[in-house]
């Protein structure tokens, strides 16, 4: 028996921890924040170069074809390091919601293209968990209206995944009747879009109206994966926090030793730890073990977002004015961290849907 | 991640799921809470056929009375899965058991454990455990109970407090000071003393929950002889820490609150609010929710510290922190309940409204955990400062009655 990530798992996250540790510098992660769009192609193409997109992607296509738990190392990670790069969309949800819901040939003709890296993935999935702008998307004759909101890595994209309940489309950025606009979030180190489609070209992935169970499983996938770039990024503000405790002088002491700083660290890690079990048991459910997979995809989505965003105020504050400065840059792991919160749903509502799995709610908001 | 046991460990299921089925269903009776009762003559033997399977005092050797097989985590969490999905009543636990017998086998003499363990395991002789004093709690080392050497014998005097079970328990392990002149932490001693002597005086406290289990005890000229000491003179702080560890192991285990959720959503399902079921109401659902999620972290958090053991993993803080959690958990877990059921939920009387469990009862029992075997504040120390390498508060005196420092 062992829980946990298994030695590969670990040689993996430490090899990118190093790299990101080069090459993801605050400097870098200023300067990508200072660009439109973020992202930022030098890193990328050094997790390119590592393998780390094909994790998901299947081996018959040119994939690595490991597993969620492979998956939510790096993106722990990239959340340590808010890593300006879209692995989110290119990695992780785009190669999946064409694994998972594509004919064989669209397969065919995809999945080689996203394992070489080659081409770029923009996904949209907002509208179809919760639609707040009333922005249907209408599909006519291969012709596609309507507006997709939060399309991440849209910016950057060469061909777009969007989604609507049941469906899964997909558009070229460059066709006619498409118009992409960023999206400028407070989290500077990643790239959302606003698309909007008047008459585009469009191809339904799988049949129109039948990936309802493709849907949830991508969903689980993105929110298992915007889990662990939280737990990755709040870790990082508390290790920074507990460093700085330690060094900072007031009265003569560390601030580090008085009573009422030391019972935040306590409470914090005491919520923190367990958040890592449960990322990695349902990233493991995820792979392994269906029936449990949604619920513990959404409370890990939930509760990790609640345990972050105390773990981000009582870290910020413990820094003092220097917390509140751009000096200091914790305020990118900070923003992060609330964007992470929102993304496809907020605890509330990933909550409502672990209700649902359960039996325990009638599915009100859409999802799927 | 590997959550599955290997195939060797499939016969050893079934034997103990065989034994479930069989004995388990022959023998249906309560589960006995810690310190409520001696345990009865069913319960007695229950324990013998336990430790005969192997089942309980499962690695304690044979010479004393256990059933002195090899550890096996592994096995030992196969016999606790079966116990619970099936139902039936594992063994007695108690401060003797899941306290006493480690310590002895770690440190007590040959003699102590000849003599102690197996009427301890077998659930024949109870323990007190006589550490707090009524200005010694969190700050235990500060006791004052002192002891001295007459002949063969320490002579007892002083007083403790909080002591669970002492009403009926037969024998105590208690800290005493021997050496007054040494500083705090080592002028202690661990003595093991009969509760039969005339100088002990048990006085009952009665708990907010309304009832007396635990105890004041005073003792004068209390008797017991030298060799019944637990490591040597002075040593009692070093040998009290390793019973410490195997409290809060105790203390902390995360089954509890998967049970409890369970059972707080069973009855949202049922108690109605003007013929709306409880679990209707989003109001109460997203509490209940809530505190799921922080259920699950902890469930997973209790295999990956299991993992830990087994493959020799893991961080230290890892482990200090579930004591902390586990129990404020439980306390969160009951509130709901109670809030869920508004006014009745207060009820403390159940002949004429019935309800499915004593949800305000477990409220209030909740504090046992919280304040028991060293309360959140001080594992909040211990977190931070074992665990996450913070410094110490500096240690200053106050004088007692202006709050003037005062100079060491
Ligand atoms: C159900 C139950 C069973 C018990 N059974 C036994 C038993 O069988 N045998 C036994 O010996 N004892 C037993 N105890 C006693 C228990 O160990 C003590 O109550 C506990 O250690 C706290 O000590 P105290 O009650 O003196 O509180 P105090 O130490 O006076 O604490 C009062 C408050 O001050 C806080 N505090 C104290 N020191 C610090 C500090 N350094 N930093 C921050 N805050 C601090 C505490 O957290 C608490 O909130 C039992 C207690 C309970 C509740």
């Amino acid at each position: 028996m062992r829980f946990g990530l298994s030695e590969e798992q670990t040689m993996l996250g430490d090899m990118l921890n190093k790299y990101l540790e080069a090459e993801s510098s605050l400097d870098v992660i200023r300067e990508s924040c200072d660009n439109t769009p973020h992202h930022n192609e030098k890193i990328w193409s050094g997790l390119l170069a590592q393998g780390a997109h094909t994790i998901l992607i299947p081996e018959e296509y040119g994939g690595a074809g490991l597993s969620m738990l492979h998956s939510e190392t790096v993106s722990e990670v990239l959340g340590k390091h808010i890593a300006p790069v879209s692995y989110l969309s290119n990695a992780v949800l785009s190669p999946l919601a064409i694994t998972l819901a594509a004919s064989d040939s669209q397969k065919e003709l995809l999945l080689p293209g996203l394992a070489s890296g080659d081409v770029s993935y923009g996904i949209g999935l907002t509208d179809a968990i919760v639609n707040r702008e009333n922005t249907n998307l209408e599909i006519t004759n291969g012709k596609v209206n309507g507006v997709s909101t939060f399309v991440i890595g849209g910016q950057t994209a060469d061909k777009l995944i969007l989604g609507k309940p049941g469906t899964l489309l997909l558009v070229d950025s460059n066709a006619e009747g498409v118009t992409i606009k960023p999206m400028i979030t407070v989290d500077k180190t990643r790239d959302f879009a606003v698309v909007t489609l008047e008459n585009a070209p469009c191809e339904v992935l799988g049949k129109e109206g039948s990936a309802a169970q493709a849907m949830q499983k991508l969903l689980n996938a993105g929110r298992i994966s915007i889990a662990a770039d939280t737990m990755g990024a709040a870790d990082a503000m508390f290790n920074q926090a507990l460093e700085y405790s330690k060094e900072r002088f007031q009265f003569d002491r560390p601030i580090g030793s008085f009573q009422s700083i030391k019972h935040i660290f306590a409470e914090m890690v005491t919520e923190l730890e367990p958040c890592r079990s449960l990322l990695w048991y349902a990233a493991h459910a995820f792979d392994e073990i269906e029936d449990e997979a949604t619920l513990l995809a959404c409370h890990s989505k939930a509760h990790i977002a609640e345990v972050a965003k105390t773990i981000g105020r009582a870290t910020t504050e413990l820094h003092g004015g220097m917390g509140f400065t751009d000096l200091l840059g914790l305020h990118f792991w900070f923003k992060r961290i609330e964007v992470n919160r929102q993304l496809l749903g907020g605890p509330e509502i990933q909550r409502h849907f672990a209700a649902v799995v359960q039996g325990w709610a009638p599915e009100a908001i859409t999802a799927a | 991640m590997e959550l599955t046991y290997g195939p060797e460990y499939d016969d050893f299921r079934a034997e103990v799921r065989n034994f479930c089925a069989v004995e388990g269903k022959r023998n249906k009776f309560g589960a006995m809470k810690m310190g409520e009762a001696r345990p009865n003559q069913l319960a007695v033997d229950w324990q013998g056929k336990l430790i005969e399977a192997g089942y309980t005092a499962r690695t304690i050797p044979k010479e004393y009375g256990g059933f002195g097989a090899k550890p096996d985590i592994i096995k030992s969490l196969i016999i606790s899965e079966e116990f619970v999905k099936t139902g039936t009543r594992g063994g007695i636990q108690n401060q003797g058991i899941s306290m006493l017998v480690p310590t002895l086998i770690e440190v007590g003499t040959e003699e102590q454990r000849q003599k102690y363990i197996k009427p301890t395991i077998n659930g024949e002789m109870i323990w007190a455990q006589g550490y707090s004093e009524p200005g010694s709690g969190s700050d235990l080392a500060s006791l004052k109970t002192k002891a001295v050497v007459d002949g063969d014998m320490f002579v007892i005097n002083g007083q403790k407090i909080w002591t669970s079970s002492a009403q009926f328990a037969d024998m105590c392990f208690i800290l005493v000071r021997t050496e007054p002149d040494e500083a705090k932490h080592h002028g202690i001693s661990y003595l093991l003393m009969s509760m039969d002597d005339p100088g002990i005086d048990v006085r009952p406290l009665v708990t907010m929950t309304g009832e007396a289990f635990f105890n004041e005890m005073f003792l004068t000229d209390v008797k017991t002889p030298v060799t019944s000491i637990v490591g040597k003179r002075g040593e009692g702080w070093r040998i009290a820490n390793v019973t410490l560890k195997y409290e809060r192991g105790m203390i902390g285990g995360s089954g509890g609150s998967s049970t409890g959720i369970r059972g707080l959503a069973d009855m949202m399902h049922t108690e109605t609010l003007s013929g709306v079921r409880a679990i209707d109401l989003p109001v109460y659902r997203d509490r209940l929710l809530k505190l799921q999620g922080r259920a699950l972290a902890n469930k997973y958090h209790g295999l990956r510290l299991l993992s830990n053991d087994i493959n020799k993993t893991g961080t230290a803080v890892e482990g200090l922190i579930i004591k902390l959690s586990a129990t404020y958990l439980a306390h969160d877990i009951y509130a709901l309940a109670v809030d869920v059921m508004g006014e009745f939920g207060t009820l403390y009387d159940d002949s004429i409204y019935k309800r499915q469990k004593d949800w305000m009862k477990q409220y209030i029992g909740s504090f046992m955990g919280i304040i028991g075997g060293g309360t959140s504040q001080i594992q909040k120390n211990v977190i931070s400062e074992r665990g996450l390498g913070l410094p110490r508060e500096p240690l200053v005196k106050y004088d007692q009655n202006g709050w003037d420092l005062l100079k060491k």
